[in-house]
């Protein structure tokens, strides 16, 4: 049932891709690319370094694009710094990844500081610190209790976030989510089943900001942009670095309540297995970190998930554009 | 409200998760999560939305089918190429059926698409009953008809139609039980009928799942007894003496089976 309707979704993408290339013309590549490029050359060049060739890392990942994406990431910049990096990057969820590690079939894998608090360390969503920095601490010492090291979090965070088209923001002068108050009774809100019960959806927004909205619809997750583009949707919860949100024009609302928790993603791995890799390899994993930003990690994102290319020759373009690797 | 809950648990607490299931049906509670009530008075507005799916996108069905297999069956003509199409949309799983409406009419309301999408699910059986119906009609009692001078609209307004009852009620009992079972996929395009708490279980729990499907269970029961009450009813009493009184009984579809082959 789910691969056919994901698949018309496909062709619907696919076709309206096409259609929009053909339109677009060249201002089209001009927009997508520059993100990454921007900020090229800012974090300087990797540093190879032969010394490291006698270890041997195994880079994981959990089952997603953005997973797939960070671990090819962490594995080329890490092949670059001349470690030795097999891949292993489609492990299901958190708990398979984790026992992955400690069971040393792969070195390390990208978790995301909420998830780690959440499901491995037993937080309640409501304990949950709003700053990313302290959410980092505290899985840190989490994971530390258990041998394994979380290396600094990277720029971005992949959390919830109310998102509204460009037009819709434009109309009603939104910039926050407390700028919904007074108009939030006219608009629907689109979001997954679970977000009438979750503390950083509907629950949130009703108990942080006070916010009443004309009806609440809960759609499958993978129509989360689907609504807003078509309409249906006023406000719809996405997250944050959804591919689409830069290509389909639409607007993320700051959350000035801080009711998202942090989800900062970070490098988890063996102790014994940092300290045998050595001082380059936390060096390389900040260098590579550096540029992940929110909007550099939904363009990676788009790049797998909407140009439909290879997680690895992305995550490859994001290491030549910043200048992490090649020329 | 909590503690009736409890209550009700520890008696039906026997009946394991049917207990709870039971218990999820009659009181409300927190969803798994908290922050949200379920079950209870808040599975009325589903029930509503079922029944408001399934009455419209039944009504659609028949509006369409009905006509369409009475001229077919009169005239003996197209049945063919009508039967073979709306048979072949039976095999479109009705996940993709509402799928592709949503797909391709995403400004529509989602509750249109469904309605759409189940009416067109609801369409072959009626369509084919209606036919055969019609055609098993003794070509006696038509010829009679035509030979007191009645019109085409007449002979189907008062002898075809008439006649054909019984067989088109039991398509329309097929197609209802159908619609309310398949209705419940309608939450995953947003459309909240009973199919949430059996969809979202991580809110309402596996009391919800099951809560949920013995009300829709018990939703299809009650409307296949009552239309077969109804097709008992408008069974035309020649034909009930024909049967030997024994109308609506298990052979329907063998009947049905038979007529078609001594169709032509």
């Amino acid at each position: 049932m789910k691969p056919t309707r994901l698949l018309i979704a496909l062709l619907v993408l696919v076709c309206a891709a096409v259609f929009v290339t053909a339109c677009g013309g060249d201002d089209d590549d001009e927009s997508s690319a520059p993100q990454a490029e921007s900020t090229a050359a800012s974090s300087g060049k990797i540093q190879r370094n032969d010394a490291n060739s006698k270890v041997q890392l195994t880079i994981g990942s959990k089952n997603f694009t953005e997973q797939k994406v960070l671990g090819e990431i962490y594995a080329q910049g890490l092949e670059a710094a001349g470690y030795k990096v097999n891949k292993d990057l489609n492990l299901g969820d958190e708990k398979t990844a984790l026992a992955a590690v400690k069971s040393d079939e792969i070195s390390a894998y990208p978790e995301y500081t909420g998830t780690a608090l959440l499901s491995f360390f037993g937080k309640k969503a409501d304990q949950l610190p709003k700053d990313p920095q302290a959410a980092y601490e505290e899985a840190k010492a989490g994971f530390a209790e258990d041998g394994l090291v979380a290396f600094p979090p990277t720029p971005f965070t992949s959390s919830n976030e109310v998102a509204v088209l460009q037009q819709t923001a434009d109309e009603l002068g939104l910039k926050t989510i407390s700028d919904l108050k007074g108009k939030s009774q006219d608009l629907t809100l689109y979001g997954s089943p679970e977000c009438r019960q979750r503390l950083d959806c509907l629950l949130g927004l009703q108990q942080v900001y006070g916010l009443k909205f004309k009806k609440f619809v809960p759609v499958d997750i993978a129509q989360r942009h689907e609504v807003l583009t078509s309409g249906r949707a006023d406000v719809s919860i996405v997250f944050t670095t959804d591919p689409q949100i830069q290509r389909e024009k639409e607007v993320l609302l700051e959350d000035d309540q801080g009711m998202f928790p942090p989800y900062n993603s970070t490098l988890v791995m063996k102790q014994e297995t940092a300290d045998e890799a050595g001082a380059d390899l936390q060096k390389t994993v900040e260098m590579l970190q550096e540029q992940l930003t929110d909007e550099n990690m939904q363009e990676l994102n788009a790049r797998v998930d909407l140009d439909k290319k290879d997680p690895a020759v992305v995550a490859e373009e994001y290491l030549t554009e910043t200048g992490l690797i090649g020329g | 409200m909590d503690s009736g809950g409890g209550r009700m648990s520890t008696t039906l607490a026997f009946l394991g998760d049917f207990g709870d299931a039971f218990d999820y049906i009659f009181n409300s509670r927190e969803s798994q999560a908290g922050g949200a009530r379920v079950g209870g008075t808040e599975l009325l507005p589903l029930l509503w939305t079922h029944l408001k799916v399934t009455a419209l996108a039944m009504a659609i069905a028949i509006a369409i089918s009905l006509p369409i297999g009475l001229a077919l069956g009169h005239t003996g003509r197209g049945a063919f190429a009508a039967i073979s199409i709306s048979n072949t949309g039976r095999a479109v799983p009705s996940v993709a059926l509402i799928a592709f409406f949503v797909a391709f009419f995403p400004s529509t309301p989602e509750f249109w698409n469904v309605t759409v999408a189940l009416a067109l699910l609801a369409i072959p059986p009626i369509l084919t009953n209606a036919y055969v119906g019609v055609r098993q009609v003794s070509r006696d009692a038509v010829d009679a008809a035509r030979g007191m001078g009645m019109s085409g609209t007449q002979i189907v307004r008062s002898v075809e139609f008439p006649l054909a009852l019984p067989l088109i009620f039991g398509g329309i009992r097929t197609s209802t039980v159908n619609v309310i079972a398949t209705a419940t996929i309608a939450p995953l395009v947003g459309v909240l009928t009973l199919g949430d708490p059996i969809i979202s279980g991580s809110v309402h729990g596996r009391a919800g799942q099951i809560g949920a499907s013995i009300v829709v269970a018990a939703l299809a029961i009650a409307a296949e007894v009552i239309l077969a009450a109804v097709q008992r009813a408008v069974t035309p009493t020649g034909i009930k003496l024909e049967r030997g009184g024994a109308v609506g009984s298990p052979s329907r579809l063998g009947t049905l089976k038979r007529r078609i082959q001594t169709a032509p």
